[in-house]
């Protein structure tokens, strides 16, 4: 009887290794043999990846996910998130078990060096803030002294901190709240005179707050937050496909494609949107996709600007300007390379 | 079983007529047992009108977000808006009566598998034949018509029961197993036994957690991966087990070594012994014990969301992330969250509380 079990147990357990092992693929392949493109996405930011009330996962994150599923298989829904959270994201990617991770991950040179990882371009250009009631009557974080400020655990917030008020020459105390709901009901309430975080997410603190006019942004951005994609490394062929389904959604806004107009723009007489949407040359040949490909991202998710105002923009809850995150031709840092 | 029946009702019928000179006493019997009384009723009243204050009179029943940020009351249409996420989490919104039909299932199979008098080989094997594999096609799918559903997106209630309730089952036989091997006079077998489970007691669960979802995938060979799911579920297994392993050697040091020789005198083996005759007596004497592990247990499991699962507590902890609620109905989130896991923790001590009762009648 027990060695029966046992037998059915390494039995079990060779069944279950057999079927994800025959994976030594890359990673396109092995994307295209499943059907599906797994992406690791984060488990609950608003405007970046949050479920909705139907548990579908919406966000600027996932939206990357899904244009670039819709890449590859032309459809945008061909893709599962996987939650991962800031202790198992890189791992998830480095085993496999994730195709790409698409969460609000800085790229940094000992990430990108010491991790087995490539990023991305980066989508979101973020940084770290400061936010501070308009009653404390400051208009810049140099005028701050010490002052308490709010933030989360983590080193790289506070060591930020440190570097700038050096830098400035000023004082702070930092009050450390392990959990997101405590930090900031700590802050409303007055327990510091401002909070810490990167801007992206002090903005959704202040489009919650009960009166959020009566909390202001302060103009200093005291880190460079880059957020982008990342995939393993030494595949240089799933790299370009992520790269280029984010270029994609930057061009499409640049030359003024949008999901309404494409099909419009199909016959467009622009050689290079000719080449976009896969009317001229072959370069979703080059890619391992197929021709459509940059049509089928804009046709599923729209341009950059129309996946930023759906998920974090102005008309949104959180209410995000573009700031940085506009076309270089209009003061912003987006910048395509050209598609030729 | 009939007298156990008998017994309590036996006991009301003589109790009742000397019941209420006895309650007079024991509330108003002296004057300090009345202040106390009066104090204690007039708590419980404020309480209790605070509690249908929030719940209903100031509650808000129609509206959206807005509606709730004014008033002082419970915030119903969170609740509604949200039960079908916090229940399930990602799972795909049209096949959500998958989940539901496997939670009633699962529910109802507990509430059958209760009852004294249907215990037996035949419940295992139901259980292990027809139940468990069919709450595993209603979940994954892929079978008979049914969508296929990755366990990434598995989340919510039904996965917060599978991880503990599923693991426990598992973990029971293996942690007797654990304590037999501890207790065994054979050196191999009882250093083996101590060694696993001084190894797994020594390092609390969360690290536990994050071997199972860290560092064993990087020692696995390229692109073999192990579900997620499955590797937290065998680490709640391990570790449980160790602890059911350490309550049930108590049970068994508790059986005078007597019982055993006599048993092997009358010429039955090892196993015989054991099942028949030692465990039935050591588990019954750690009932109390193990509830209060799985108690313990059903409530640990939302420690899975530190490796990136979406248990119950996750599910309602994002909900109130949700830019429309958010910082509106923290509240209700946590209040609901906690009548969940309150009624299903009652529950078991009330179970165990019968249990007691019911064996308990062969030694009075």
């Amino acid at each position: 009887m027990k060695r029966k079990f046992l037998a059915l147990c390494a039995a079990t357990a060779a069944l279950m290794v057999g079927a994800t092992a025959a994976q030594s693929a890359t990673t396109l392949e092995t994307v295209k043999a499943r059907g599906k493109l797994i992406c690791g996405v984060s488990l609950s930011t608003p405007g970046f990846a949050a479920a909705d009330d139907k548990g579908r996962m919406q966000g600027f994150d996932a939206d990357i996910c899904r244009s670039i599923a819709a890449a590859v298989f032309g459809d945008p829904e061909k893709v599962d998130f996987v939650l991962t959270n800031i202790n198992t994201r890189f791992q998830a990617l480095q085993s496999g078990e994730i195709d790409v991770l698409s969460r609000q991950t800085t790229a940094t040179f000992s990430r990108e060096t010491s991790l087995g990882i490539d990023f991305g371009p980066t989508v979101f250009y973020d940084g770290q803030g400061l936010l501070v009631p308009k009653s404390l009557g400051v208009a810049s974080a140099k005028e701050l002294t010490d002052a308490a400020i709010c933030t989360l655990p983590g080193t790289t917030t506070s060591q930020n901190l440190t570097d700038f008020f050096r830098t400035v020459g000023g004082k702070f105390e930092l009050v450390v709240f392990e959990s997101p709901d405590e930090n900031r009901a700590a802050f409303y309430s007055g327990r510091c005179e401002a909070i810490s975080s990167d801007r992206s997410d002090l903005a959704s603190i202040r489009a919650v707050a009960n009166n959020p006019d009566d909390y202001v942004l302060l103009p200093e951005t005291i880190s460079k937050e880059p957020l982008a994609p990342a995939v393993r490394q030494n595949d240089s062929n799933w790299r370009d496909i992520v790269s280029w389904s984010v270029y994609m959604l930057m061009a499409a806004e640049e030359k003024g494609i949008t999901q309404a107009n494409v099909d419009e723009m199909a016959k467009s007489e622009d050689p290079e949107i000719q080449r976009m949407l896969g009317g001229a040359d072959e370069l979703g040949k080059m890619l391992g996709l197929d021709n459509k490909w940059g049509y089928n991202i804009v046709k599923s998710v729209g341009n950059y600007a129309e996946v930023f105002d759906r998920n974090l923009g102005e008309k949104t809850k959180l209410g995000m300007t573009r700031g940085p995150n506009t076309q270089w031709n209009a003061g912003g840092l987006l910048y395509a390379p050209p598609v030729r | 079983m009939s007298d156990t029946q008998i017994l309590p009702a036996a006991m009301n019928a003589v109790a009742r007529p000397a019941r209420r000179s006895e309650w007079r006493s024991a509330y108003f019997g002296t004057p300090g047992n009345a202040f106390v009384t009066l104090v204690c009723g007039a708590l419980i009243l404020l309480l209790a009108k605070l509690a249908l204050g929030w719940l209903f009179l100031n509650a808000v029943f129609d509206g959206g977000a807005d509606a709730c940020k004014q008033s002082t009351g419970a915030c119903w249409p969170f609740l509604a808006d949200k039960l079908r996420y916090m229940l399930f989490g990602f799972y795909p919104f049209e096949e959500q009566w998958r989940p539901l039909a496997a939670l009633c299932l699962f529910l109802g199979g507990c509430c059958v598998s209760m009852i004294p008098r249907v215990w037996g080989r035949g419940l295992l094997i139901a259980w292990a034949i027809v139940i468990l594999p069919v709450l595993y096609v209603l979940m994954a799918g892929g079978v008979f018509g049914l969508t296929e559903v990755p366990t990434s997106k598995w989340g919510g209630l039904p996965l917060s029961f599978m991880l503990s309730f599923v693991g426990l089952a598992f973990a029971l036989p293996l942690g007797i197993g654990l304590a037999l091997a501890r207790a065994s006079h054979l050196p191999a077998i009882r250093v083996l036994g101590v060694g696993l489970i001084e190894l797994v007691r020594g390092v609390p669960l969360i690290s536990i957690l994050f071997m199972a979802a860290v560092m064993l995938p990087l020692f696995m060979p390229d692109g073999v991966t192990i579900d997620k799911l499955l590797r937290a579920q065998v680490a709640i297994i391990l570790f449980a087990a160790a602890y059911i392993a350490e309550i049930v050697r108590g049970g068994l040091q508790d059986v005078p070594s007597g019982q055993f020789e006599a048993g092997r005198a009358l010429g039955l083996h090892y196993w015989q012994v054991m099942s028949k005759i030692v465990l039935p007596q050591a588990l019954k004497k750690v009932i109390p014990a193990l509830v209060g592990l799985f108690i313990a247990f059903f409530q640990d499991t939302t420690l899975v969301t530190i490796i990136g699962l979406l248990d119950f507590l996750d599910t309602v902890r994002t909900a109130l992330r949700d830019p429309d609620w958010q910082g509106i109905a923290v509240l209700e989130g946590y209040v609901f969250a906690a009548a969940v896991y309150f009624v299903f923790s009652a529950l078991m001590g009330g179970y165990s509380r019968f249990l007691e009762r019911h064996f308990n009648t062969s030694h009075r």
